[in-house]
């Protein structure tokens, strides 16, 4: 394989992993608050918070680990992505540094402030929607190269009917995801309460992301058909994403193995979001930047793929003890620990 | 209104950025050391007061860890959005260490978690006590691989520049540049240094505060001026390395800091005064010979002056004040911790002395100010470079016409930001005083 191909397909990985993990986070802090407004707060908001408590910084190095290794890996995306984004991306930092600090100042301070957790639920789908738009920028048509540097089309973007699908998919996605990995979670912990509601959230949000989905790929086709051609000759790939799909709202419907249905949804986006990316190649912003040539120096490439193996070998013992500790170990998960 | 054009508004966002962040990032790669030192005296005197102070410090230090994770990737994201051609050059060179910084990181979140979420699931004390290792170890060598970032922008290495491309990469070269070894030891030692002195003042003020005995408080008074001792004093070192360092291989930032002119041997040092626009020194401090010594060891060494250098790259003189104030402060820090350490062996003397707890209050806040003059003169001493002799900050800049915007609302985060961490830190801390949380953790003194 060649060296952008090895690092588009880790970052890829990694954001994949972000998807996962910071969806479920994001949809925690909308039910939690959900949870509080609508007086059944005692139920939930213990199941939440024993999971995201010791796991939250962890969701947000997947974010950095994927745009400092984008950066490492393709520089060029720095000049482009930056010069243009410079308003969009400050917002999302901002939102994102919000969530953060007041999931900490509510969960560790001030555990009662509605304030805290309004802006912890709030930010969760907004960040989402932030973020899909730079996939939706990716797609050609809302940056254009002038003598100036390179200028971000604003207005395009916010009367595209693709970039709303694409805004629409998201938080659907976060809400599903994280509804379908809570119910699993409550399950494990034979809270039966919390486990009708979220499996009922989960059933609730389960058809629009198909539905979601269905409006992206229309949406692209008008606005990038030679990628709606790449995506149609994966069409299996998409397929297997139905499928999954289909079994994971089975057994959600049915109340039973919460487990595997899970593990059925990540399926699912992962065969979505691998067809998704595989079509995007060669660009990764069309049509400025492909992934050859933005590549980095085959030296630095090298030395980043070493580094990123040593780290693997470091990271994935770690993370499989965090997963024992809070996520396997059943008595933890009931609140016996 | 001040009319500020693109480039210095990039340049004050990033200043806010780094100075904010540079607050909890101090604070984060100190306080693990302290917690492990605590833990550990704790468990080994099984002495429930040490183990409560590891816990407490803990405790506060989940805000703080949450407050430099967001800046963090601030700054992350900021660098590529508001330096595109810097990142887009630069990270051809020096995208290893930026890289491997994730992985530490990675390493020390996910430790921290853990941490955080067992401290009485393990039988064996010292199963939870190990868990410190990878978090000291993280985020110490976080520290230091962005350290090696900032080392890499004054004395650029490990390529050559073709027709603007570079070339003949070496990113082990560019990582340990000359600048690497003093400056990392430099932070290190001084984020050690300024944690130390944060968490001394917090108890010494707490025995100011309420009169009596407070077996607590004064044992983490004690614990916490030995360290501030040491690490005061490896602070000392490290910046004297690097000031030999600056005159070898950055003189320009040497001779800003020191008004130096006339390349000349048996130099003067010049402490604080004024300096006007015919590059007159008044109301100085002068100290004889004393910046060859600095510069050399010996006062025979010869010291590069300001007039060797073309005007246009010359550092702002003002930085002479940053670098005076945070010596300053480092030789306060060294006078006090001292003298406590010394009367609290000498059975003669009172360690709780009034005075003397009051120049320990003022030794945490005054620490962590001396990190921000240290950065002030590390960075804009290198002005007007951002890749010293290879790019200059106004080619680096982005062309973005709404930076203006964004620094507004990044001045309006951090304010809400620093506003709601000290709020949520004053409250936890108040609504739990060690004393009552002692008793309900260790009912009579008992582990
Ligand atoms: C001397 C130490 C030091 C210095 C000079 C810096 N940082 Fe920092 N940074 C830390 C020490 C640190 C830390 C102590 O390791 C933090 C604070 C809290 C934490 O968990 O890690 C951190 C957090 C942190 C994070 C969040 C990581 C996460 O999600 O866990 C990012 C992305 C950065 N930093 C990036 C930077 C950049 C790009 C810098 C300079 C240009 C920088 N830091 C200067
Ligand atoms: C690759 C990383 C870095 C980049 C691109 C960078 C760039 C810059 C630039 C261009 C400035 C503006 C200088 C001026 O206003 O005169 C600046 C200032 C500053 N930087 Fe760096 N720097 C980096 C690393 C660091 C690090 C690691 C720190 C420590 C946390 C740091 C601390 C500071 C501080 C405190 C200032 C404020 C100086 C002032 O008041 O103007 N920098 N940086
Ligand atoms: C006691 C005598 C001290 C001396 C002689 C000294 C010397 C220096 C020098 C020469 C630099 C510039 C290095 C460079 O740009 O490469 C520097 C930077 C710095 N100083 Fe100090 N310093 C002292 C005390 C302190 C103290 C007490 C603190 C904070 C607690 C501190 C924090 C810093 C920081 C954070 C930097 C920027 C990082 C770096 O460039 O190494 N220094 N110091």
């Amino acid at each position: 394989m060649s060296l952008e191909v090895i690092g588009i397909s880790v970052l890829w990985l990694f954001l994949y992993g972000y998807l996962i993990v910071a969806s479920i986070d994001f949809g925690a802090g909308f039910f939690a608050y959900y949870a509080r407004v609508s007086k059944r707060e005692h139920i939930m908001s213990k199941l939440i918070s024993r999971y995201l408590s010791p796991v939250w910084e962890v969701t947000n190095v997947f974010f950095v680990f994927f745009f400092v290794g984008l950066v490492g890996f393709f520089p060029d995306t720095a000049y482009y992505y930056g010069t243009a984004l410079l308003l969009p991306g400050s917002v999302a930092i901002i939102l994102i540094a919000i969530r953060g600090s007041f999931y900490a100042f509510g969960n560790y301070g001030s555990k009662d402030n509605t304030v805290y957790l309004f802006l912890y639920g709030a930010t969760g789908l907004l960040i989402p929607a932030a973020l899909s738009t730079s996939l939706t920028i990716s797609e050609g048509g809302y940056l254009e190269e002038t003598s100036e540097g390179v200028v971000f089309l604003a207005g395009e973007l916010f009367t595209s009917p693709y970039s709303w699908s694409v805004v629409a998919l998201a938080i659907v996605s976060v809400l599903f995801i994280s509804a379908a990995f809570l119910t699993y979670y409550a399950d494990r912990a034979e809270d039966v309460d919390s486990r009708a509601i979220m499996r009922k959230f989960a059933l609730w949000w389960s058809a629009p992301t198909i539905g979601a989905s269905l409006l992206v790929f229309a949406g692209l086709r008008d606005h990038n058909v030679e990628h709606f051609r790449r995506a149609l000759d994966l069409w299996w790939m998409f397929g297997l994403s139905l499928l999954f799909f289909l079994i994971a709202a089975f057994l959600i419907y049915s109340g039973k193995r919460y487990g595997t249905a899970f593990i059925m949804v990540m399926l699912q986006f992962f065969f979505a979001f691998f067809g998704y990316g595989a079509s995007h190649l060669p660009y990764i912003l069309y049509p400025y930047i492909t992934i050859e040539g933005s590549v980095v120096n085959e030296t630095m490439g090298t030395a980043l793929v070493i580094v990123f193996i040593l780290g693997l070998c470091l990271l994935i013992p770690s993370l499989y003890l965090l997963m024992r500790l809070f996520l396997f170990d059943a008595d933890y998960v009931k609140g016996k620990k | 209104m001040l009319d500020l054009d693109g480039v210095t508004l990039t340049r004050l966002l990033t200043a806010a950025t780094l100075m904010f962040h540079v607050i909890f990032a101090t604070i984060g790669v100190g306080i693990p050391v302290m917690i492990a030192i605590a833990e550990f005296l704790g468990i080994k005197k099984n002495d429930p007061h040490y183990l409560l102070l590891a816990r407490r410090w803990a405790r506060g230090f989940t805000i703080t860890v949450a407050v430099g994770v967001v800046t963090g990737t601030a700054i992350g994201l900021q660098l590529s959005l508001l330096w595109p051609s810097f990142m887009q050059l630069a990270g051809q060179v020096i995208a290893l260490p930026l890289f491997m910084e994730t992985f530490a990181f990675f390493f020390e979140a996910i430790f921290l978690g853990i941490y955080l979420y067992t401290w009485d699931r393990f039988k064996n004390r010292w199963l939870h006590w190990l868990l410190n290792i990878p978090i000291v170890i993280g985020a110490t060598l976080s520290g230091f691989f962005i350290t090696t970032v900032n080392a890499f922008m004054n004395t650029p290495q490990g390529f050559d520049l073709l027709d603007g491309e570079a070339v003949n990469i070496d990113p082990l070269a560019a990582m340990f540049n000359p600048a690497t070894p003093t400056k990392v030891f430099h932070v290190l030692t001084s984020s050690y240094m300024t944690s130390a002195l944060i968490l001394a003042a917090i108890a010494a003020f707490m025995i100011l505060k309420k009169k009596g005995s407070f077996t607590y408080h004064k044992k983490a008074l004690k614990l916490t001026m030995i360290a501030g001792l040491i690490f005061t004093a490896g602070t000392a070192l490290a910046g004297d390395l690097s000031a030999k360092f600056l005159a070898k291989e950055q003189p320009e930032k040497l001779a800003a800091a020191e008004w130096h002119f006339e390349t000349e041997s048996n130099a003067d040092l010049i402490v604080f005064g004024t300096i006007d626009e015919n590059n007159e020194i008044s109301n100085e401090i002068r100290i004889p010979g004393a910046l060859s010594f600095l510069a050399g060891n010996s006062f025979d060494t010869e010291v590069i002056g300001l007039n060797e250098f073309p005007e246009e790259e010359r550092p702002p003189l003002w930085v002479h004040y940053a670098f005076d104030l945070m010596v300053s402060i480092g030789m306060y820090s060294l006078f006090i911790a001292g003298i406590f350490v010394l009367f609290s062996y000498i059975k003669r003397f009172n360690e709780h002395n009034k005075f003397l707890l009051m120049g320990i209050v003022a030794s945490g806040p005054l620490a962590m100010l001396a990190v921000e003059f240290g950065w002030v003169y590390a960075e804009v001493g290198r002005q007007p470079w951002i890749l010293r002799g290879i790019m200059t900050v106004d080619e680096a800049a982005t062309t973005s016409t709404s930076v203006g915007i964004a620094f507004g609302l990044f001045l309006a985060l951090y304010a809400v930001l620093g506003f709601f961490c000290v709020r949520v830190l004053l409250k936890m801390f108040r609504n739990k005083p060690a004393e009552a949380e002692l008793e309900q953790r260790f009912p009579g003194g008992k582990l």
